[in-house]
């Protein structure tokens, strides 16, 4: 006879309280672990929709990502004509913050050139950018609507939204935009026009805008991407990234801090959950004291007793489980960054939860061990 | 047994819980244990259940030795399921089990297959004329609690019962009910049944009645005889 579901059955509210309260201990372990899944994808999300082979940045940088790169604008047209590139694009990169229908907006925005390697990725609605000027793709995660507009720039130049991605934030979860690079370069670089006057005034020439931050190059097919990058460093003030290298400083610089943080707090879930598991497991095995001694008294053997606690434990884990992923399930569509649960780490968590009732369980089994049978003769 | 000593401590701490008891249980007898509170009925109770080990002395069941100074049985475990039956003052169910269950599980531990351990259950219950076969002890009266217990200490034919203060939450006449319960299995499967208890209204119903005092057997009498004393 199966002690431990027959407990269950006979207590179900209060095993189903017990379970909702671990299911929802787990649920913030799985939403963690699908934050820092998240994060990374996020932050690579950007570079692999570039589908770039070499990113070409200034000479000892780790691209526009990871640090500032500057580099003149006629870059692009040096690399294109160098042998075995077939495309480059340039590109900036700067995050800008507006307000739009009453809300702030804060943006990671691209300048691309069109028509080059560099422009958004597939569109779930409107088109890609068609004017010089004043147009911009965002990223649905915005919240922005298509026919919107968003003043931008230091004269509040009216954008309007004209195309919609989906799944495009930048490694700081902000929704990706992109403008034409003409537009992103003065939105970079422009300066309003009082400093403006007032630089000329000094005798000073106003900040260049013409600077890109990188150029994205696609090469021809069977062409070696450490040739390009080779021969592009004979230019003494570039450097060149291959895309993977890209993604690595990324995961390496941008967002390993971020994921050593949110490892930490999935370690310190994981513990309390294991904690937590225990006092209630050690707390059940209490409240059936007298019944564990009627067990032994009649003649049960060890075996029975324990695994009435170790079982009751792995159902609760198991419960709590698919309580948490169920609830995380319903809700990740609502966090503000996004969490991404992979098979891979459900099963890893799966394997902690179960070792965690196991070891939860002992605090319980030892003390089940330790009741003598005469306890159930005990006074009533 | 014979010669049962039990103490617990030692030094000035030392306490004679029973001392120097001889005592036979014959098959098919129904023997009351009476005594102050104290005296070591319970002690005595837990020795020949096999749950406290005595510290002196020599005990059989069914003519087998099982205590001589030490236990000789390794397995008591397998004793306590196979050979006795026990009734406890607040009869004890498994709270989470019904009545069919609990009798039920006292034969699965003995390895009766579940299907027929619910059967047999059921027939058991029945012969206690128990209807709320699927009821949870919670459920029960108290009187009926007590019989699903007393089922479930005959569920493996014990040779021996021991109960402790069976009738001592139940009326008067749930109290003799339970009785004529024990004095029905005492008699049709001839075990040796032991009751420790303090109710004076159903001592005429024993073969034979121990007092004990201070751990040792005061006296054994019948109950015609030890009314006779008590009067």
């Amino acid at each position: 006879m199966n002690l431990a579901i027959r407990d269950v059955r006979r207590n179900k509210l209060r095993f189903a309280l017990t379970a909702l309260g671990i299911g929802m201990l787990l649920g913030v372990v799985i939403a963690m672990t699908g934050i820092y899944e998240g994060a990374l994808t996020d932050a690579l999300s950007l570079p692999r929709a570039l589908r770039a082979d070499l990113w070409v940045v200034q000479q000892h940088s780790f691209g526009p990502f990871a640090e500032p790169s500057r580099i003149p604008r006629d870059t692009r047209e040096l690399i294109r004509r160098m042998p075995g590139v077939a495309a480059a694009g340039a590109v900036t990169f700067q995050t800008v913050q507006a307000m739009a229908g009453g809300k702030p907006v804060r943006l990671f925005l691209e300048g691309y050139e069109i028509g080059r390697p560099g422009g958004p990725p597939g569109l779930i609605a409107g088109h890609g950018l068609t004017e010089s000027h004043y147009e911009i793709i965002v990223d649905a995660s915005s919240k922005l609507k298509l026919g919107e507009v968003v003043p931008l720039g230091p004269y509040r130049d009216p954008y309007t939204v004209v195309g919609l991605t989906r799944g495009m934030v930048s490694s700081g979860g902000d929704p990706m935009a992109w403008v034409t690079l003409q537009d992103a370069q003065a939105l970079q670089f422009a300066v309003p026009p009082p400093l403006e006057r007032r630089e000329r005034a000094a005798g000073r020439s106003p900040p260049t805008t013409t600077d890109i931050n990188a150029v994205l190059v696609r090469l021809e097919p069977g062409a070696s991407v450490a040739a390009a990058a080779q021969e592009i460093a004979r230019w003494k003030h570039l450097a060149a990234v291959p895309e993977k290298a890209e993604e690595s400083y990324l995961a390496q610089f941008v967002i390993q801090k971020m994921q050593q943080q949110l490892g930490m707090f999935m370690g310190i879930l994981t513990t309390v959950s294991a904690v937590i598991i225990a006092l209630i497991i050690y707390t059940l095995t209490m409240d059936k004291l007298r019944s564990i001694a009627t067990l032994k008294l009649i003649g049960a053997p060890d075996r029975v007793i324990v695994w009435l606690i170790v079982q009751q434990a792995l159902v609760l884990g198991a419960s709590g489980y698919a309580i948490g992923l169920g609830l995380i399930e319903q809700v990740k569509g609502y966090f503000p960054r996004r969490v991404q649960i992979e098979p891979r780490d459900l099963a890893v968590l799966a394997v902690v939860v179960l070792v965690i009732c196991l070891l939860g369980s002992l605090l319980g089994v030892r003390a089940a061990l330790r009741i003598q049978p005469a306890e159930a003769l005990a006074g009533g | 047994m014979h010669g049962i000593s039990t103490h617990f401590g030692a030094g000035p701490t030392r306490v004679d819980a029973l001392i120097d008891i001889d005592l036979r249980v014959d098959a098919g007898e129904l023997v009351g244990l009476r005594g102050p509170s104290g005296c070591g009925k319970s002690t005595l109770l837990n020795v020949i259940g096999c749950v406290t080990e005595p510290s002196e002395g020599e005990m059989r069941i069914d003519d087998e030795p099982v205590y001589d100074r030490r236990w000789l049985r390794r397995d008591l475990r397998r004793l306590r399921l196979t050979r006795i039956g026990f009734i406890f003052q607040t009869h004890n169910l498994l709270p989470f089990l019904t009545a069919t269950e609990n009798v039920a599980e006292a034969m699965e531990l003995n390895g009766v297959k579940p299907r027929e351990a619910r059967e047999r259950a059921i027939a058991l219950l029945d012969y206690f004329e128990m209807r709320q076969v699927n009821a949870y002890p919670s459920e029960l009266s108290g009187g009926m609690a007590q019989r699903v217990a007393i089922a479930r200490a005959i569920a493996n034919t014990p040779h021996i019962i021991l109960a402790d203060e069976p009738t001592a939450p139940l009326d008067s006449a749930r109290a003799q009910a339970v009785i004529d319960l024990l004095t029905r299995i005492a008699r049709e499967q001839r075990a040796a049944v032991l009751v420790v208890t303090h109710d004076a209204s159903i001592f005429h119903r024993f073969d034979r009645l121990v007092s004990m005092r201070d751990g040792r057997i005061e006296a054994q009498t019948t109950p015609a005889v030890s009314e006779t004393a008590n009067a």
